[in-house]
């Protein structure tokens, strides 16, 4: 601490964040390696399995496509969580505008405000076994209702991000519309809601990584529907891979990849979603 | 004019409110409702009362599963939180290539638990043992996760891979909010090293240690995926965490009733647990 004060760089540091770092790369190396090689390549000895490829083959990738069905699982995947990150941007800041302009003086809005905030509180266990029952008796045993669960699942949180927001928007904004006889509903359109912007990149940011890694959700709602998400089709495509952890692997990979480049692209507003989220 | 405005806000509130309902307090009730029955899942069912409560409270295998699902969660939480404290503090020093090295920390954290899971499957099972042969140690010879006793910490470790990451993110926000001079002052009163970190910098970070807090156990209680992934439950039902019970007896082991009652009662455990925290770490953070 002493060098930095002195505005020097820290070096005991450095070698610290050095060295951990290879903690962190060290799965991401073997599951490359391993998804690039052949099976025969595969011994038991921990040099065997750690050596590269002999040749960088696309083979095991274009095997792991085809058996897991890929692109399909892929484009729910993607249709699934960009239909939730836009209808969770547009509901849940609609109601938590509803809800933070309206809480401190009526009792109603602050009862519905605590009422569905406390929802964070409601581990899915305890939901998962009555909804894979009413979903499937409302006919919503698909990517759908899957969408209007996340949609509800995420509202309580979205809703305390967005109505703390609304706290620093002055009222004047939204007086000053009203005296030129715009509704409260254009009002809210034109000024609030692109006032809100860095809010809804937060929203977007924590709502899209949720969605997309989760397998929860999906395993328990669309389980009879025969489709997959990128997660899921991992999950039920294990025992297809049998000992072949070559194709096993090239299909974690890729399963990972669409996320790293995301994460590679937007790395800072990611980084700011996340601290955003944690800490209001 | 006023009467507009009112309208319209009630216009919002009340189907979304319904959407709420819909897909959370129902569900909710109906997993109480549920929990007082011996229904398997499928055909008739029969109210039984308490008995289902009762029985919760003898199921050898139920309190196994809160033992295990606690002592992950504790654990992790103390060694995600000790990890991530020291790497938030290094990655907030004077240091070279600061915005690599904070990207490349957090990189874990948004990979998918389940396939994380796997690839850890497969160090355990294949390259820990054969580095644990090669440098000739009995007790890394063999899978960690194929021994009742050692499963958990393949989980823990797992588990705390992805979160350090959350975790130091947070940290270094908190840190970023301690001012400069705060360290020159301490410094001309001789406060270093670890003084300094004891008596000047957590307390001024406490507030970002009660998220973190909250937010492991919380996570860490309800684990599933990296169980899903790593043991399936085993060996011997060693590491079923309490989630990961209710989905595989209420799903499909016909134990629907009871695992309704296990989730009732796991509710209530999750909301007193982040109830405490929150009022504990509350009173901290008033004393300062």
């Amino acid at each position: 601490m002493k060098e930095g004060m002195t505005k020097k760089t820290n070096w005991t540091a450095m070698v610290v964040l050095i060295l951990g770092l290879s903690a962190i790369a060290f799965p991401l190396y073997m599951t490359l390696i391993i998804a690039f090689k052949q099976p025969s390549e595969m011994t038991t000895s921990v040099s065997g399995i750690l050596s590269l490829p002999k040749t960088w083959s696309l083979d095991n990738f274009r095997e792991a496509m085809r058996v897991t069905d890929f692109w399909n699982s892929f484009k729910n995947s993607l249709l699934i969580t960009i239909l939730t990150v836009v209808l969770s941007i547009i509901i849940h800041s609609l109601m938590g505008y509803a809800l933070g302009r309206n809480k401190s003086h009526s009792k109603f809005y602050s009862f519905v405000y605590l009422f569905i905030v406390s929802g964070m509180f409601v581990p899915f266990a305890i939901l998962m076994m009555p909804l894979a029952k009413q979903t499937a008796e409302m006919g919503l045993s698909n990517w759908f209702g899957v969408i209007l669960l996340y949609v509800v699942f995420y509202m309580p949180m979205n809703i305390l991000l967005y109505s703390g927001y609304l706290v620093n928007i002055p009222m004047a904004l939204e007086e000053a519309a009203k005296v030129d006889g715009a509704s409260t509903w254009r009002t809210y359109w034109k000024i609030i809601f692109p006032i809100m912007r860095p809010m809804h990149a937060t929203v977007a940011v924590l709502t899209a990584l949720s969605v997309w890694n989760d397998v929860m959700t999906p395993l328990v709602i669309m389980a009879g529907s025969e489709q997959n998400t990128l997660p899921l089709a991992q999950l039920n495509f294990q025992t297809q891979f049998g000992t072949n952890y070559n194709l096993a692997f090239a299909s974690y990979l890729l399963s990972l990849i669409p996320i790293l480049i995301f994460y590679l692209i937007c790395q800072k507003q990611i980084l700011n979603g996340v601290v955003n989220g944690a800490v209001k | 004019m006023k009467n507009e405005r009112k309208r319209t806000f009630l216009l919002i509130t009340i189907p979304i409110l319904a959407l709420f309902v819909c897909f959370n307090t129902i569900p909710l009730i109906r997993g109480v409702i549920y929990s007082f029955t011996n229904f398997k899942g499928f055909g008739t069912y029969d109210w039984v009362g308490f008995r289902n409560y009762i029985d919760l409270f003898s199921d050898a295998r139920v309190g196994k599963s809160y033992l295990f699902t606690f002592k992950l969660a504790i654990v992790t939480t103390v060694v995600v939180n000790v990890l991530s404290l020291a790497l938030a503090l290094a990655l907030n020093s004077k240091i070279r290539a600061k915005s690599f090295f904070r990207g490349a920390y957090f990189l874990p954290n948004i990979l998918g638990a389940l396939v994380v899971g796997y690839i850890f499957n497969y160090f355990f099972t294949y390259i820990l043992p054969a580095f644990g042969s090669m440098i000739g140690s009995e007790s890394l010879g063999s899978s960690i996760l194929s021994n009742p006793d050692s499963a958990w910490i393949g989980i823990m470790v797992v588990c705390a891979w992805q979160a350090v990451a959350m975790n130091t993110i947070i940290y270094i926000s908190g840190l970023q909010t301690v001012p400069e001079d705060v360290y020159e002052a301490g410094g001309l009163d001789g406060a270093t090293g670890w003084k300094q970190f004891r008596y000047l910098t957590f307390p001024l970070i406490i507030p970002f240690f009660s998220i973190n807090m909250v937010l492991c156990v919380k996570n860490f209680l309800m684990v599933f995926d990296q169980i899903m992934a790593l043991t399936k439950g085993g060996p011997a039902q060693s590491t079923e965490s309490i989630s990961y019970l209710i989905y595989n007896n209420g799903m499909s082991g016909g134990q629907f009733g009871f695992q309704s009652a296990n989730a009732v009662i796991f509710f209530l455990v999750i909301v007193t647990v982040s109830v405490a925290q929150m009022k504990f770490t509350g009173k901290k953070e008033e004393q300062l």
